[in-house]
């Protein structure tokens, strides 16, 4: 299809943006598919350099110390449950003396419309933690330009996801982002593939840490055994995909081979506590055959020399070619694009810079209809940019990402959230009112005319124009604009 | 016959939301002997097919009288065996759980005093505890509350989390205080609003008016102010695998149990969740109901989860207005009946067995020769959880609780 140049540069910054803020449009009109690329050998890209951010071994330390804490409390409080139950029974009188003193000072405070400060007035470490990652998560979106390369961050992050809600992985979640995602975003994706499988956060949440080899040395002392939860989610999400070359007996082997693959038990260690440590008491020992190749046992190795296998695996590169053209380009991608881009994962051995390179350089990726609903998340991202602002505070955010049915770091399975636009189109409606409270505080900021030209530039259809400047007043206007189809297909 | 298509009350759309309806105290007797219980009810609102829920699988006329829509132990979707009779809905994992692990009872053929088919009638009865409809205007939980002495007041200073409810569902209404608390949500857009972008959506993207129109097939619900969409009853649930449902069901429970799980929290509550009213395409395995069992399954999962240490001490009961009919009708789906299950899930219970004195389901062991035989009295479920958990004594419980139940004593051994 014959664009002009502008509509292209629109195109560029919906489909493999983050949407267009004031004059992104513009920016790239000369060579919108050279601005991508260019964007992705900028100095730094789809990294996060913020020296206040933790590690995951500090935030690990930090939640254990935290818990510890809050257990040291419980166990203070049941004592003092202990010991009100082991006293005499109370006289009535006794009981109404009892009584009174804890519900007087607080039935004052609510009637003196005081609420004094709580303990757990403040979220807790993990929460606080998280809060501070998704701060920096949707800063680098909201000021990235065009944001392919953050894009790429969220499409990887949603590929190796992990899960806030499991156990410890609050506090882990953005710096395992961090530095299993983003630090090998643009690199390769062996390397991207193992530094996922043996961060913390993705061991918790897999299960993989305490899976041990039934003929390890711990295997044999504990009677505890082989947890394939990993094992199964790298064959089946991670790399090959489901119902291609691997077999049950192939999901076990591995899972024996990454036996060991661990966690530096914080309590024993304060000083690597939380960290990945390769434990050769839990492994399993001897050889083990994964997808037709026997693999001698040599500790660590052996798990490495399997993913770097399933990194080359011919099913890996159709399954991740398959899953980026989807996320980015259609719902049912053109088969002719996904070809290309395994062909290009095989060719360059993984190099995910090429990967992506190729996706905006190839024709059909231009070439799609804009029919893919943008992921809650994206969207919301999207409109922020329109409108021009950064929120001071991270938790409406946070809850509107909640509202819209994409948590942030809390996917429903170890599957992610949904690269099919389908799966979204319910929650239109949903999305209809976060515009429109957004559109309500912000209104005052914007000239809606002007918005149309900043978000959507020569993609606004005639109707969308007439139904924004028509609006009955500024926030309505916005709102619509914010729900236009143009704005919400990428 | 099915509900009516009417405009929603307040009330209703409060229970649609999930919304948490909760004692401002502590049960002080219950407390003085060391113990800290929680109790939660949740109303199914519409009359949940108890023989879809939990099947009597070890009866020979079960699978004749259901034919294809049977559960069975060995079907494509296997149900879930409880004990050499009972089996479980296969959508009900985490509840299959909970028994194995004897924190789940059920207790089946079990029905309140009210003998008719309609709705309003019966969840009037359901919820106010009394022999007929329309007598009274408080809840049987909340005269429970009132007959317990009450400890401190609980979440003095959480005002923002708990507003006095204006208008809060029979089955808490009464002298007793009570707080209610709904899921924070964002105000809706206005109708102008959303009439425009349906009409920009006719004009350019069809699949979006799709979506929005069926919105506004239900805006009566979004203007009644900040509150969640419940699935429409007699309609099949939005399209999707029922992610919303789901979603909604658990954040509700999810968030009433962690009010409840908290030093401060309020101890007793209710909620209620909507569209049971399974008439058409009922679904109970891999359909409609499936889905809502599903999402009932997962609300159970979130208290516990939210509950955390306090599950050892909660007992959450399941109740719906009546049952329905024993035969499938001919949309394949049930009527309004009679007898139906209660389910009670929580650490507290001596749980792990089904609770029923069994009447059977060949044509001529049925009620009015369409309904499972009501053969437990709903009443004496609930007076023994809340004798033997939260200590209402029993003159309160056959007098003022449930007037005129005492024949129907309180199950003594629900408790551990």
């Amino acid at each position: 299809m014959a664009r002009d140049p502008k509509a292209e540069a629109a195109l560029a910054v919906h489909r493999f943006g983050f949407g267009p803020r004031l004059g992104s449009i513009a920016a790239i009109a000369s060579d919108p598919r050279g601005a991508l690329i260019a964007e992705l050998d900028r100095p730094g890209a789809g990294r996060i350099s913020d020296p206040d951010l933790l590690t995951s071994g500090e935030a690990a330390r930090g939640a254990f110390n935290f818990r510890q804490e809050r257990k040291a409390r419980r166990l203070a409080e049941r004592a003092q449950r202990e010991a009100a139950k082991n006293a005499p029974p109370p006289t009535p009188e006794r009981q109404a003396a009892m009584a009174a003193p804890p519900a007087e000072p607080r039935m004052e405070a609510k009637a003196g419309e005081v609420a004094p400060s709580k303990p757990n007035a403040l979220p807790g470490f993990p929460q606080q933690v998280y809060l501070e990652e998704a701060k920096a998560r949707i800063d680098a979106a909201l000021g990235a330009d065009p944001g392919f390369a953050e894009r790429l961050v969220w499409f990887w992050s949603n590929h190796f996801c992990v899960s806030a809600d499991k156990g410890p992985v609050r506090a882990l979640a953005g710096a395992y982002e961090r530095e299993a995602i983003r630090a090998h975003v643009l690199g390769r994706f062996a390397d991207m593939l193992v530094a996922v499988e043996s961060h913390p956060a993705m061991l918790i949440y897999l299960d993989n840490a305490r899976s041990i080899g039934p003929d390890s040395i711990a295997g044999r002392n504990q009677h505890r055994g082989l947890n394939e939860n990993l094992a199964r989610e790298i064959l089946e999400l991670h790399t090959l995909g489901v119902r291609t070359v691997y077999s049950q007996a192939d999901v076990t082997s591995f899972a024996k081979v990454i036996t060991g693959w661990s966690i530096v038990p914080p309590r024993q260690d304060p000083e690597r506590g939380g960290e990945f440590t390769f434990n050769p008491r839990m492994h399993e020992p001897g050889a083990q055959a994964v997808i037709g190749r026997t693999y001698p046992d040599g500790g660590i190795e052996q798990g490495r020399a399997v993913l770097a296998d399933l990194a080359r695996h011919p099913a890996t590169a159709r399954h991740v070619a398959g899953k980026l053209a989807r996320a980015f380009v259609a719902d049912a991608p053109p088969p002719a694009l996904v070809d290309r881009l395994a062909k290009r994962f095989l060719d360059t051995d993984g190099n995910l810079k090429e990967l992506a390179r190729t996706l905006v350089s190839a024709p059909e990726a231009w070439a799609a209809p804009r029919s893919k609903l943008k992921a809650p998340a994206t969207w919301f991202v999207a409109a922020l940019r329109a409108i021009g602002i950064t929120p001071p505070d991270i938790r409406p955010v946070i809850q509107a990402q909640n509202m819209l049915g994409e948590p942030l770091w809390r996917p429903p399975a170890p599957k992610g959230f949904s690269d099919d636009s389908a799966a979204w189109m319910d929650g239109i409606s949903e999305r209809v009112d976060v515009a429109n409270q957004l559109a309500g505080r912000v209104a005052a900021l914007v000239d809606p005319e002007a918005a149309i030209d900043t978000a959507l530039g020569p993609l606004a259809s005639a109707e969308t124009r007439q139904t924004i400047t028509r609006a009955a007043s500024r926030p309505q206007a916005l709102a619509l604009l914010l729900m236009a189809p143009e704005f919400q297909r990428s | 016959m099915a509900m009516n298509v009417h405009a929603p009350s307040r009330r209703e759309l409060l229970l649609a939301s999930g919304a948490l309806f909760a004692w401002a105290y502590l049960p002080k007797v219950a407390r003085a002997e060391g113990r800290d219980p929680r109790f939660l009810t949740i109303v199914l609102r519409g009359a949940l097919d108890g023989l879809a829920a939990v099947a009597p699988v070890g009866d020979p006329d079960w699978a004749r009288l259901r034919g294809d829509k049977a559960l069975l132990l060995d079907g494509a979707n296997p149900a879930l065996k409880l004990d050499g009779f009972f089996a479980l809905n296969p959508a009900m994992p985490e509840l299959h759980r909970l028994y194995r692990a004897g924190q789940a009872t059920i207790v089946h053929a079990a029905a309140t005093p009210y003998r008719e088919r309609s709705h309003f009638d019966g969840q009037d009865m359901l919820e106010s505890g009394l022999t007929k409809p329309g007598a009274t205007d408080t809840g049987w939980l909340n005269r429970a509350l009132a007959a317990l002495e009450p400890g401190g007041r609980v979440e003095p200073n959480k005002r923002q989390a708990f507003a006095v409810g204006p208008v809060t569902p029979l089955i808490v209404r009464g002298a007793a205080p009570v707080m209610s608390w709904t899921p924070a949500r964002l105000p809706p857009a206005t109708d102008d609003t959303l009439m425009r972008l349906a009409d920009l959506y006719r004009h350019t993207d069809p699949p979006l008016a799709r979506v929005l129109e069926e919105r506004m097939g239900l805006a009566a619900i979004a203007k009644a102010g900040g509150v969640a969409m419940a699935p429409e009853k007699g309609k099949p649930p939005p399209q999707g695998p029922g992610a919303q449902v789901r979603a909604y069901f658990a954040e509700a429970a999810g968030a009433a149990a962690k009010f409840m799980a908290r030093p401060d929290g309020p101890r007793v509550g209710a909620l209620a969740f909507d569209g049971w009213d399974t008439h058409q395409d009922e679904g109970a395995v891999g359909g409609r109901l499936a889905l809502l069992l599903g999402a009932l399954d997962g609300a159970l999962a979130a208290i516990e989860k939210e509950m955390g240490p306090a599950w050892r001490e909660t007992i959450v009961t399941v109740v719906t207005e009546f049952g329905r009919t024993a035969r499938i009708n001919g949309t394949e789906g049930t009527d309004h009946g009679t007898a139906t299950v209660a389910l009670l899930a929580g650490g507290a219970l001596k749980g792990g067995r089904v609770v029923a004195d069994w009447p059977g389901v060949k044509d001529a062991s049925l009620y009015e020769g369409r309904d499972l035989k009501p053969t437990t009295d709903l009443r004496a479920v609930l007076k023994g959880v809340l004798k033997d958990h939260l200590r209402v004594p029993d003159a309160a419980l056959a007098t003022k609780v449930f007037p005129d139940s005492v024949a129907a004593r309180p199950m003594a051994g629900l408790v551990a």
